[in-house]
C-alpha cells in the first residue's frame, strides 16, 4: 500500500474541516429551530422542524455517534415527522393560521427557556469539573456494539442500563395499548 | 495533488475512498454513479414500456428510433421543454421543494451501496440503518408534494401513500433486522450494519443469508421483497397514482421537468432498494459459488460473463439490424441500429480483453514490453467490472420483476393493503426475528 494513504489509514479517519461543519450545522438547527416556532403555517412549521432534526443528526455523526445518528433519522425525520404532516394536512390550515392563539402561556415558556439556557451556560462556564477535559477517544467501529453493551449487558451481565431501557419500553407500550383502547369503541 | 489522485490507484488499495478520506476519488465514484443511474433510469423506461408492451401483446414505442431505442431521449427533450405550471392556489415554495426532497433522499442513498469491497463511496459502520433512513425520508417528498398542489386528488393519494409507506416500513425493517442477526453467525461472533461487512459476512459463512437457516432466511426476504414494491409506491401498491380513481395521485398537478424529477426519484429508488435486497440476502457483489468454484480456472470462466453478456446484446442487435425491412425509408434506422451494435460489440471485445489480459501477458513470453505493460494495466480492472457486473445483474432482475408485478397483478384495494401489511406482514415478520434469533443461539 502507498505510505501517504497507509498513515492516514493508521492515524484514523482527519477530521475534515470539524468546527466548520459544527458552526454549519449548529446555525442551520438554531435558524430552522426558530422557524418552527413563528411559522403560522404548520406544515412549514413542520417542515422546519424537519431540518432541525437533519442538523442534529449531523451534530451527532460530529460526535462519533453514528448510531445514534442513524435512529434519529429513522425514528424522528422519517417516522414521528411523516405522522405529523399526515395528521397537520387533514387540518384546515388556512381557518386555524388566522385563529388566535387562545392560551397566554408564552411568558411561562419564555421563563422556562431562560432558565435552561442560564443552566447551559452555567454548565459550559463553571462545569471544567464536571466535563472531561478532552473528548474520549471512541472507536468509530464499535459504537453500536458499545451502545448494545450498555443497554443490554455482556456475556450474562446485566448492563448498565438495561433495568432503565426496559421500563422505558413498558412506558412506550402501555401508552400504545391505552391510544387503541381510548380509540376502539368494541375491543 | 498528484499523489493524492495516483495513491489511489495503487491496485494494492482495497478500501472505499470514503474509508480512506480520499475526497477527490470520492467526488469521481459520485459522478459515476450519478451518471450510472441517470442512463439506467433511461434504459429502465425503454425497458419497461416495451416490456409492458409486448406483455399486453402490442408493439409500445416504434416510431423514434429502431424499435423506439430513442424514446426515452425524445421523452426527456419533450419535457424539459414542456411549460411548468404552478397552480395559483398552491404553496409555491412547498410545491417547489417537494420533488427535490424525494430526489435527494433517493440518491444520498446510493453513497452506501457497495458495487464491490471497494467499489462504492463510502463504507459506514451503520451502513443499513443509513440507508433505511434516508430512504424513508422519500416518503415526506410525496406527502408535501400532495400538501402543497391544494387539491383533492393529490391530497388523497399523499395520505395514500404515507399511511402505506410508515406501514410497510414496519415490516421491512423487521425483515432486515433478521438478516442483520445473521452476520453475527461468523468466527468472530460480532454482527455488523455496514453494507460490505454483511456482503463479506456471506462470504465467510459460505452462504447466500436467502439460504441460511432454511426457510427462515427465504421468509425473510420475501416479506422484504413485497415491502420494497410497496415501499416504492409500484404495482400492485401504487394506490397512491391509481389513475382510475386519483387522476395521477400526488403528482396531478405537476408538469414538465418537476414531473420528470418525480419519475427519476421513483426509479433511482427502485434500484436503491433492490441493492438493499441483492446485499442482504443475495451475496452483493460476490459471483456465484466464489467458495466452492474457487480455482483460477473458474475465476476465468466467470469473468467472461460482463463480456459474453455484452456480445449477445450485440449479436442480438445485429440480427435486428438484419431484419429490419429492406424500403430505403428504413435505411438510416438499420445504418443507426448497425452502429449501435458494433458499439456494444467493441465494448464486448474490451471487456473480454481485460478478462484475459494478465494471462494473456503471462502466455506469451515474446511480448513487446510496452505491449505487456498494458495488458497488465487492464489486468487490474479485472475484478472491479466483475463485482460491479454480478452486483448489476442481481439488481436488473429485479427491476425486471416491478415490471412483471406491474403487467400481472391487479392492484390492492386500500383496506386490503393495509390489511396485509398490519395483520399478515408484521406479524410474520416479529414471529420470524424471534425464530431466527433463538435457531441462532442454538447453532452458535
Amino acid at each position: 500500500m502507498n505510505p501517504g494513504l497507509n498513515s492516514a489509514l493508521n492515524s484514523g479517519m482527519a477530521p475534515v474541516a470539524t468546527p466548520w461543519f459544527f458552526y454549519g450545522l449548529a446555525i442551520v438547527a438554531v435558524v430552522s429551530g426558530v422557524f418552527v416556532i413563528t411559522r403560522r403555517n404548520a406544515v412549514h412549521a413542520a417542515l422546519a422542524l424537519i431540518v432541525a432534526l437533519l442538523a442534529v443528526s449531523g451534530l451527532y455523526l460530529m460526535l462519533y455517534a453514528p448510531f445514534v445518528a442513524g435512529v434519529q433519522i429513522i425514528v424522528y425525520a422519517g417516522g414521528i415527522m411523516v405522522l405529523f404532516l399526515f395528521v397537520i394536512m387533514l387540518v384546515n390550515i388556512d381557518r386555524s393560521s388566522k385563529e388566535r392563539r387562545f392560551n397566554r402561556m408564552w411568558p411561562v415558556g419564555l421563563a422556562a427557556a431562560c432558565a435552561l439556557l442560564a443552566l447551559f451556560v452555567s454548565a459550559i462556564m463553571k462545569g471544567k469539573a464536571l466535563l472531561p477535559d478532552r473528548m474520549m477517544p471512541l472507536p468509530e467501529s464499535s459504537n453500536t456494539q458499545q451502545i448494545a453493551d450498555l443497554l443490554y449487558g455482556q456475556a450474562g451481565r446485566m448492563g448498565q442500563y438495561t433495568f432503565a431501557f426496559e421500563i422505558a419500553s413498558l412506558l412506550l407500550l402501555v401508552a400504545i395499548l391505552g391510544a387503541v383502547i381510548m380509540t376502539k369503541k368494541k375491543i | 495533488m498528484p499523489n493524492f489522485i495516483m495513491s489511489y490507484l495503487d491496485p494494492k488499495v482495497t478500501v472505499t475512498p470514503g474509508e480512506a478520506g480520499n475526497q477527490f476519488w470520492a467526488l469521481i465514484y459520485v459522478l459515476i454513479i450519478f451518471a450510472g443511474v441517470a442512463v439506467a433510469v433511461l434504459c429502465m423506461n425503454w425497458i419497461e414500456r416495451k416490456a409492458l408492451a409486448h406483455f399486453q401483446v402490442r408493439l409500445g414505442p416504434m416510431r423514434v428510433g429502431p424499435h423506439g431505442l430513442l424514446q426515452p431521449f425524445a421523452d426527456a427533450i419533450k419535457l424539459m421543454l414542456k411549460e411548468d405550471i404552478i397552480p395559483a392556489e398552491a404553496d409555491q415554495f412547498v410545491f417547489w421543494v417537494a420533488p427535490l426532497i424525494g430526489l435527494l433522499a433517493a440518491f444520498t442513498v446510493y453513497t452506501v451501496i457497495p458495487f464491490g469491497p471497494s467499489e462504492a463511496v463510502s463504507d459506514m459502520n451503520i451502513g443499513i440503518l443509513f440507508m433505511l433512513g434516508v430512504s424513508s425520508l422519500g416518503v415526506l417528498g410525496i406527502v408535501v408534494s400532495g400538501w402543497a398542489s391544494n387539491s383533492h386528488y393529490p391530497l388523497i393519494g399523499a395520505l395514500r401513500s404515507s399511511a402505506q409507506m410508515v406501514s410497510y416500513e414496519v415490516a421491512m425493517g423487521l425483515a432486515v433486522v433478521s438478516a442483520i442477526l445473521m452476520t453475527s453467525m461468523n468466527a468472530s461472533g460480532t454482527g455488523t450494519l455496514s453494507m460490505i461487512g454483511i456482503v463479506q459476512a456471506q462470504q465467510q459463512q459460505g452462504i447466500w443469508f436467502i439460504f441460511k437457516f432454511f426457510p427462515l432466511g427465504l421468509i425473510a426476504f420475501a416479506i422484504f421483497a413485497i415491502a420494497m414494491v410497496a415501499e416504492t409506491n409500484r404495482a400492485p401498491f401504487d394506490l397512491a397514482e391509481a389513475e382510475s380513481e386519483l387522476t395521477a395521485g400526488y403528482h396531478t398537478e405537476y408538469s414538465g421537468l418537476r414531473w420528470s424529477l418525480f419519475m427519476l426519484a421513483e426509479y433511482a429508488a427502485m434500484i436503491a432498494v433492490s441493492s438493499i435486497a441483492v446485499t442482504l440476502w443475495l451475496g452483493g457483489w460476490m459471483r456465484p459459488f466464489p467458495n466452492l468454484l474457487h480455482a483460477p480456472a473458474w475465476d476465468l470462466i466467470f469473468s467472461l460473463f460482463p463480456g459474453l453478456t455484452f456480445g449477445g446484446l450485440a449479436a442480438i442487435t445485429f440480427i435486428e439490424a438484419a431484419r429490419m425491412p429492406t424500403q430505403s425509408f428504413f435505411k438510416i434506422q438499420r445504418i443507426g441500429l448497425a452502429v449501435f451494435a458494433a458499439l456494444l460489440g467493441f465494448i464486448a471485445l474490451f471487456l473480454l480483453l481485460i478478462a484475459v489480459a494478465g494471462r494473456l501477458a503471462d502466455a506469451i513470453p515474446a511480448l513487446p514490453r510496452i505491449l505487456a505493460g498494458l495488458l497488465h494495466v487492464l489486468a487490474r480492472f479485472r475484478e472491479g467490472i466483475d463485482y460491479v457486473y454480478w452486483f448489476m445483474l442481481k439488481v436488473a432482475v429485479f427491476m425486471y420483476l416491478f415490471i412483471w408485478y406491474r403487467a400481472t397483478w391487479p392492484r390492492y384495494r386500500f383496506d386490503q393493503l393495509m390489511k396485509i401489511g398490519w395483520k399478515v406482514m408484521l406479524p410474520i415478520s416479529l414471529g420470524l426475528l424471534v425464530v431466527t434469533a433463538i435457531v441462532g443461539v442454538i447453532v452458535s
